[in-house]
């Protein structure tokens, strides 16, 4: 697999999530992505994007372009390094919000992704790793 | 930009979100939504979405709570225009619009709040005898 395209931009605010959403979009259009799988990807992409500034207290976003044989994708790296989360099954499950949302993010985002890892320890931050391959 | 605007079509309030609306911008449209409402009092509101690319939980989430909220205060609210890929992508998020009426587009929409309107004075009016 080749990492093709490698950028790394800022999730400290509101506007950079909106501008998360602008990134993803771009990419996945000049991967010749269809336009479902566009939405899907920026929707995941908002939803993780979200929890990194509201409960990791920002972070940033690592995009690459990955090329492995004929297929293309897409590897969104989301990382902060806020309290972290102690129960990571817990958090993934339908409905389960500590921020009053639908608890639907995390693993809405799982869903809406081919590829989807979570890695997070308490105190030492969360790095949430999502790929979508064309 | 930092408002979106709100116009009043006939006894409607009609909101066309056009651009990606950041949270905050989001939360402050709900607010302003429900102001005017009481303002004018208005019996309908129409959200059209056709130029909105996602709708992810938080979206969703303001829509289902414009929607309540409106209902509190004697609207109806009608969202209107989602496009395909979002609505399949809604699917799979795992988010229902339970408590939304949804039409493809702005005049089926308007028709959708007139009847919802008329048929709720209609009911209003059998009870009251
Ligand atoms: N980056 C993060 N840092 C700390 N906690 C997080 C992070 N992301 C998610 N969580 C926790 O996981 C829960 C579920 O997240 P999510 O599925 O996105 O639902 P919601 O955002 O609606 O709460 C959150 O309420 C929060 O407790
Ligand atoms: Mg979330």
């Amino acid at each position: 697999m080749i990492v093709e395209k490698d950028e790394t931009i800022p999730v400290r605010t509101s506007e950079d999530v909106v501008r998360v959403r602008r990134e993803v979009r771009e990419r996945a259009v000049a991967l010749g992505f269809g336009l479902v799988d566009q939405t899907k990807l920026v929707t995941a992409a908002s939803e993780i994007a979200r929890n990194t500034l509201d409960y990791g207290g920002g972070g940033e976003l690592r995009i690459e372009c990955l090329r492995d044989g004929n297929r293309r994708g897409l590897r969104l790296s989301f990382s902060d390094r806020g309290p972290g989360i102690p129960d990571i099954e817990r958090a993934m499950t339908d409905g389960y919000t500590t921020g009053g949302g639908l608890g639907l993010g995390l693993s809405g985002a799982k869903r809406l992704s081919s590829d989807f890892a979570i890695r997070s320890s308490p105190g030492q931050g969360t790095v949430v790793i999502l790929a979508r391959w064309k | 930009m930092d408002q979106i605007p709100i116009l009043m079509v006939g006894d409607c309030l009609l909101v066309s979100i056009q651009v990606d609306m950041h949270d905050q911008l989001a939360l402050a449209l709900q607010d302003s939504l429900m102001t005017k409402i009481v303002e004018t009092g208005a019996r309908g509101v129409m959200l059209d979405i056709s130029s909105l690319q996602f709708v992810d939980s938080f979206i969703g989430r303001l829509l289902n709570n414009i929607a309540s909220m409106a209902r509190v205060l004697d609207a109806a609210t009608v969202v209107v225009g989602m496009q395909p890929a979002v609505a399949i992508t809604l699917v799979e998020l795992g988010l229902t619009l339970s408590g939304i009426r949804t039409a493809l587009n702005v005049d089926k929409g308007l028709a959708l709040i007139r009847r919802i309107i008329d048929g709720e004075e209609q009911a209003f009016d059998r009870r009251e005898g």
